[in-house]
């Protein structure tokens, strides 16, 4: 069940996304992200959607295992819905008592749920794409210029690997330890919410403290192999850009082109 | 009771980039009271088998039956089963959780809803099997040596009274001392409440000491099932698998490539007994 978990998770395999510089990944992905919130017209949406579907047919992993990612969210993704249905005012087209449904709401609903599938997508396609200690390089990098402000950018990048680093192997723990307690009778499926409360701490207890145990033995190794911060750090493969990723950027400009222009002119036409 | 395997399979994740095929066809039948030695290299499967025995893992195909129930039955209870195969995982001691011992080795029993006092008799003779001293039922587990842990997580398997005990790798990380006592003691149990008892082991001294059976595995299905000395006769296919047989096996091989007429040995006892007697007929 825990491995279910996708987000954060690396799909190893040979494609032009996973060889992409990871620093063009990370501002690919912002950009992405942030021209979500460019438009609010289907014709937007159709665009971003195309650019995202060649986006996964080129990284070559499975489209069922990127969907997976999205059930961590469908809560979050029912709430949106539900509260833009009933609560955006407009045309009416059906009501009881207090509550009514507008053709507004349907299409905000819809496109709230459509933008929040493809930020999902969108983000976890990278992290398929991309295994943490590339993306943390990627960022470092990225950031470097930040360092003349005094921002502590080594520091974070260190930070941010340990922690993705980290993801499977608490979760793989969880699923140790929980089992390791469904054997001798715990119970975290049934029961009454208190219940089922009470019955996490039999997992979290030993996690924390298995946690706290592997941080200790990871400082204690770092500081066994002399680290001790990025200053006068080299790199074993320091990050260079080819003409793959001048090319990748090119394609991202385009679609942003493509994609300004397409909603503006459908707002100035159509709408 | 006994356990039946029947065309067990199992794969991880199917579908995705990470799939394995875990257990391949699995065939066993486990009856009462025996003693039960599982071999094999990392990654052969042993602990992904007997994870299914208490159905913590769901086979993706083939069927196991336990006392003649299939465990699969939607009417079959998973929690009950639970109480009956116990499971002791690798490392156990990470599992500890509670403010004392005591309250730690409860915790079993009291999830199968037993009375209080049945919940501490329980507990107390559970602690006492595994050699624990009074002085530490009220410490914290988290205060105990990594041996004593050990011991201290075993018996909050112990303590649900368990028909069929599964051990894997118990011995891991411990010292020789440390690892003798914990099997010594796992045997005496065995013999004391005549329950079944599955060892997951990496020493083939360990095996080759305790077991009757002996049950290898290599890439998720079953090799070899026999006594040790049967299974151990196979030593240098064994080796192929990444195994090895006991010490004394080897020396007694020599032995016999040197022309003294010496039959085959698992453990020291045995090799000590059939030397003295090929030396008394000289």
């Amino acid at each position: 069940m825990i491995r279910d978990i996708t987000i954060g998770q690396y799909y190893p395999a040979d494609s032009v996304l996973h060889r992409l510089d990871p620093r063009v990944k990370l501002v690919g992905t912002l950009t992405f992200l942030i021209s979500l919130f460019l438009f609010n017209n289907l014709i937007g949406y159709v665009i971003a959607g195309l650019f995202l579907a060649t986006m996964i047919k080129i990284s070559k992993v499975p489209f069922s295992f990127i969907v997976r990612g999205l059930k961590t969210i469908v809560i979050l993704m029912l709430f949106t819905v539900v509260f833009n249905l009933f609560l955006t005012d407009g045309t009416v087209l059906w009501q009881w008592k207090f509550i009514k449904i507008t053709i507004e709401g349907i299409q905000t609903a819809i496109f709230m749920a459509l933008r929040l599938t493809f930020l999902i997508i969108g983000s976890s396609l990278m992290t398929l794409t991309t295994t943490p200690n590339q993306l943390t390089d990627g960022l470092e990098t990225g950031l470097a210029p930040l360092k003349k402000l005094h921002f502590p950018v080594h520091e974070i990048s260190m930070m941010m690997s340990i922690a993705l680093r980290f993801i499977p192997i608490l979760l793989e723990e969880t699923d140790k330890i929980m089992k390791a307690q469904q054997a001798r009778g715990a119970d975290f499926e049934e029961g009454k919410l208190m219940e089922r409360v009470k019955a996490l701490v039999p997992m979290l207890v030993p996690l924390f403290v298995s946690a706290f145990h592997r941080a200790n033995d990871l400082a204690m190794a770092m500081e066994a192999r002399c680290y001790r911060g990025g200053e006068g750090r080299t790199r074993m493969k320091p990050l260079k850009y080819s003409k793959r990723d001048g090319m990748a950027y090119l394609c991202l400009v385009a679609y942003l082109v493509v994609l300004v222009a397409t909603t503006r002119l459908w707002m100035l036409f159509v709408a | 009771m006994s356990i039946v395997l029947d065309h067990v399979n199992y794969t991880y994740s199917a579908g995705t980039a990470y799939e394995k095929h875990a257990l391949k066809d699995i065939n066993l039948v486990i009856p009462d009271g025996q003693f039960i030695g599982l071999i094999g290299h990392t990654g052969s499967g042993k602990s992904t088998l007997i994870q299914h025995l208490n159905g913590l893992i769901k086979a993706t195909g083939g069927a196991i039956y336990y006392d003649g129930h299939d465990i699969y039955d939607d009417d079959f209870s998973k929690k009950e089963l639970r109480t009956k195969v116990g499971l002791v995982f690798q490392y156990p001691e990470h599992q500890l959780f509670e403010t004392t011992v005591v309250k730690d080795v409860e915790f079993g029993p009291k999830n199968m809803k037993l009375p209080q006092l049945e919940v501490q008799m329980r507990t107390f003779e559970a602690i006492k099997m595994v050699g624990i001293s009074e002085e530490l039922y009220d410490a914290s587990p988290f205060e105990l040596s990594g041996g004593q842990k050990r011991r201290v997580a075993i018996a909050g398997v112990l303590a649900m009274k368990p028909e069929v005990l599964v051990l894997d790798e118990p011995t891991a990380g411990l010292d020789p001392m440390g690892r003798d006592e914990i099997l010594d003691q796992i045997a005496a149990i065995q013999k004391e409440r005549g329950i079944t008892v599955i060892l997951v082991s990496h020493s083939m001294e360990d095996v080759a000491k305790y077991v009757e059976r002996l049950i290898v595995m290599d890439h998720g299905s079953v090799q070899y099932d026999g006594t040790p000395k049967e299974v151990f006769s196979h030593y240098k296919e064994l080796e192929a698998m990444g195994l090895a047989a006991p010490q004394v096996t080897y020396v007694m091989e020599n032995l016999k490539a040197q022309g003294m007429n010496v039959g085959d040995a698992t453990t020291v006892e045995e090799a000590k007994n059939e030397i003295l007697r090929a030396w008394k007929k000289i």
